[in-house]
């Protein structure tokens, strides 16, 4: 294939990483913009999406579209109820003190991935998806006669990727919809700002929290879920999404959406595309690098706000 | 007895134990406990930044590695004699964690935290990138012609335990004298009020680089030692893992505590020996000793006996 | 040897954003002497002292130490040249004992000899006061003695200046009058500079006071002087708190 095709391929594999990685990034954004915590749990969160999707999809056979519209709704309901529980268990024991916050999240990484290698077990096991048709792409080049379209072989996409893509983009409508536009969003938005005079006006801060630490984790759930039939659900898939989602994170600024956003979409493109065209390791390398770098010279990331 | 006297008294009297349970335990027990005295000399690393100077570090495991590696390399690679490959393993750990902390030390808190396991991350995949050279995951093997010093073989039971128990005694006599020195002192002024530490004339932040390359060094030693006596090097040793597992081992012995770090790591690997007998996740026990620590003891075993019992406790 | 100012300030200005805490100050500390800085609510006193100790950076201006140009040095350096610094809000050690936090700001001078060491921390707890409670949590003190505490820190150093930021906030009738005593028997070994909202402190103890309000230098003068200067009283009508 030449270079532009490729390229076009490269950018839809990055597109549909982006998608899962937009919402994956800004469950931890939420968390960590809200309560001043950070999970290091949350991969955990996301690889108990697909886990559960697998289960889900199993137990009720038949067309695997059933299944899969089941797994988009259960999987991050249960996911985000795991994490609520963690939170008024764990977190709210600690006070959120930020030491032993992160330590107890560590642990709780620990518990979760491990309790899954016991019943799930160490193998990769795969989810079909509701509808998968291949579509091939056109490509363009100056012929004698102008335009002519062609289609190069090798440059394809799958309707199913193509929804991936779709339903990212209407989850974040829906989650930037609540957080400006219902009272809940109200509620997380003034908890943000000063948790104190919020909880002076008669906001159960506490209660808050658990949801929002919900709400963090059942969007990775669901950034996962999404990806699963594509994927395969495994013991150890949250290590990279946790990796990625922290990049994003201190990239698009601790605590900013937009940001997020902004960062997830460039993230998760040029991690598409530089994995087709280099090495991954490489391109693992220097995102990490560069990532450390950006917090060394600014603690803030590079659309945060400074200091707290 | 005085605060000194005792403290002394207490350490001796923990290498001398030691020394007496070469003789009384059977030999699978005498090998895990050269082990894990060399893996408490990286906890100690560990705990003089964490424990002491309150900078919780979430990529120790680069200076193990560092050590290890440069030990390693030097003599797969580079045919050097052993005591010039400990030599270099130790450099290489040193040099590593002056330039980290020329770095991170300009964040504090999550951002020191988060940048610290960047690096870490780092360093592993540069490990896992040259794999010709490293052989990345799989790891490699120093033979055990290669491993003896002055004609003593130290893959013997007995060399192993000596040499380990010699490491282990010279780093925590050396880490208590730093401990009780001025310079031990101020780190604890910095971690209970940096602020107050600077106004009262302290250069903190100079202060923070010499903790973090005393614990690189130190982490480092832990690192060559491994490879020296256990003869195996490989990346495992520089995953997000192996920084985990010295907070964990602080964490239970006693953070800022002299014999915390021993404690914790003997603890845990019985812990963890027993579980991996019942099940391939026994990371899940490290997961739920963590979680049970933060919440409920985060003074670790001697930090709660400390605030209880012995206040004297170095 | 002693010169007249130990301390001045040349044009000492902080602007935050579009704040101007404190707008070309030009300040003198008169060696051995008790100085007060007084003024309303929000007049810079702190942001000023925070810019003498190097707490917090100038937007420009000098500061001048026994004759030498310290703009440029950071805290940690101006504090080793001989200025102790006590905070507004006591910051102490608090889960150190009362005997460490006093050697911890003993050590920089006296940590080579350990029994000169002892013996200066023993005399700066008994300066003070409390050299009963030398084995006691810092922390667990009350207020004021967590406030004399922070005094024996400082004075342990034998510091050349001491600033005090509002020492006597919080404290009971009859500690104020003590730490008056206080102040007053250390005269001649150090010099002071109080920032201090408490009149009976300020006309009790200060041998010169100096003014501040937004930002600016209002009055220089004795007390007798303040007392009756009328831009003084103007600035302040409504806002003493004797």
């Amino acid at each position: 294939m030449e270079f532009g095709p490729h390229l076009m391929l490269a950018s839809l594999e990055g597109a549909v990483i982006a998608s899962v990685l937009v919402l994956t990034s800004m469950g931890l954004s939420i968390v960590f913009g809200v309560m001043r915590v950070v999970n290091v749990a949350h991969g955990e969160f996301y690889m108990l999406g697909a886990v559960l999707a697998w289960y889900v999809t199993s137990l009720l056979g038949g067309h695997p579209a059933v299944g899969f519209v089941a797994a988009l709704v259960v999987a991050p309901l249960l996911v985000g109820l795991i994490a609520a529980l963690s939170d008024r268990v764990i977190l709210k024991h600690l006070k959120y003190d930020a030491d032993r916050t992160i330590v107890a999240t560590i642990g709780l990484l620990y518990i979760i991935q491990q309790t899954t290698l016991m019943t799930f077990g160490p193998d990769a096991r795969p989810v079909e998806p509701p509808f998968n048709h291949r579509l091939a792409l056109p490509w363009f080049e100056f012929g004698e006669g102008g335009f002519a379209m062609y289609w190069p072989w090798g440059l394809s996409t799958t309707s199913y990727k193509l929804f991936v893509i779709a339903a990212a983009a209407v989850v974040l409508v829906a989650l930037w919809l609540l957080i400006t536009r219902t009272k809940i969003g109200l509620i997380m938005r003034a908890t943000q700002q000063d948790s104190e005079t919020a909880q002076a006006f008669g906001i159960p801060v506490g209660r808050v929290y658990s949801m929002v630490f919900g709400l963090g984790a059942a969007l990775a759930a669901l950034g996962a879920v999404l990806v699963v039939p594509i994927q395969q659900a495994h013991y150890l898939m949250g290590a990279d999404p946790l990796l990625l989602s922290f990049i994003v994170v201190i990239i698009g600024g601790l605590g900013s959406l937009p940001g997020t956003v902004v960062a997830a979409l460039l993230i998760g493109m040029s991690d598409g595309i530089i994995s087709v065209f280099f090495s991954p390791t490489l391109a693992k390398i220097l995102a990490t690098f560069l990532v450390a770098m950006v917090l060394v010279w600014r603690p803030q990331g590079l659309f945060g706000r400074s200091a707290t | 007895m005085t605060v000194r006297r005792k403290s002394a008294t207490l350490h001796l009297s923990v290498l001398a134990a030691l020394v007496a349970l070469f003789f009384i335990l059977p030999p699978y027990h005498s090998g895990n406990l050269s082990r894990i005295m060399v893996l408490a000399i990286y906890a100690m690393g560990f705990n003089i930044l964490f424990g002491y100077t309150g900078l919780l570090s979430l990529g120790h495991a680069m200076f193990f590695a560092a050590g290890m590696y440069g030990f390693g390399l030097s003599i797969n690679l580079g045919g050097a004699p052993l005591p010039v490959a400990f030599l270099i393993g130790m450099a290489s750990a040193t040099a590593l964690a002056a330039v980290t902390g020329f770095l991170a030390l300009r964040t504090t808190g999550v951002a020191f935290m988060i940048v610290t396991l960047m690096f870490a991350q780092t360093a592993y995949l540069v490990v896992l990138y040259f794999g010709s050279y490293t052989r990345g995951d799989e790891g490699f093997v120093i033979q055990s012609a290669e491993r003896m010093i002055f004609g003593i073989d130290l893959t013997t039971e007995g060399a192993r335990y000596v040499t380990a128990l010699l490491l282990f005694s010279a780093c925590f006599l050396a880490l208590a004298r730093v401990i009780g020195s001025p310079f031990g002192r101020t780190l604890v002024a910095i971690r209970e009020n940096e602020e107050r530490a600077r106004m009262l004339g302290y250069d903190t932040g100079v202060h923070k680089l010499k903790a973090m390359i005393l614990s690189g060094l130190i982490s480092g030693i832990a690192g060559a030692a491994y490879a020296m006596l256990f003869g195996y090097v490989g990346a495992t040793f520089a995953t997000v893992q192996y920084s985990i597992f010295p907070l964990l081992w602080v964490l239970l012995g006693g953070a800022g505590t002299t014999i915390g770090p021993l404690l914790g790591v003997f603890f845990m690997f019985y812990l963890i020996d027993f579980s991996s007998s019942v099940t391939t996740a026994y990371m899940l026990v490290a997961g739920v000793v963590l979680v049970l620590l933060t919440m409920f003891a985060p003074q670790g075993l001697m930090g709660e006996m400390r605030k209880r019992v012995f206040p004297w406790l170095p | 040897m002693a010169a007249i100012n130990i301390l001045e300030t040349k044009g000492l200005t902080k602007v935050y954003g579009g704040v101007t805490a404190n707008s070309d100050v030009d300040f003198t500390l008169p060696t051995g002497k008790i100085t007060a800085l007084i003024g309303p609510n929000g007049a810079g006193k702190s942001t000023f002292v925070g810019m003498v100790s190097g707490r917090t950076e100038a937007t420009r201006g000098q500061v001048i130490f026994a004759g030498r140009d310290i703009s440029a040095l950071p805290a940690h350096k101006r504090i080793q040249l001989g200025i102790a610094y006590t905070f507004q809000i006591t910051s102490i050690f608090p889960r150190l004992t009362v005997h460490e936090n006093v050697a911890i700001a003993a050590r920089r001078l006296f940590g080579k000899k350990p029994a000169i060491l002892a013996s200066k921390i023993t005399a700066a707890l008994g300066k003070v006061d409390i050299a009963d409670r030398a084995d006691q949590i810092a922390g667990d003190l009350s207020y004021g003695h967590k406030r004399l505490l922070e005094i024996a820190m400082g004075l342990v150093q034998e510091p050349r200046v001491f600033i005090l930021d509002e020492p006597t906030q919080g404290l009971a009738e009859s500690e104020v009058a003590g730490f008056i005593a206080l102040i007053k028997s250390l005269a001649g070994e150090t010099t002071i500079l109080l920032i201090e909202h408490n009149m009976t402190v300020v006309m009790g103890a200060a041998d010169w006071i100096t003014v501040l309000d937004q930002g600016m230098v209002l009055a220089n003068g004795t007390p007798e002087e303040i007392s009756e200067n009328t831009a003084v009283q103007a600035a302040y009508l409504g806002k003493t708190d004797a």
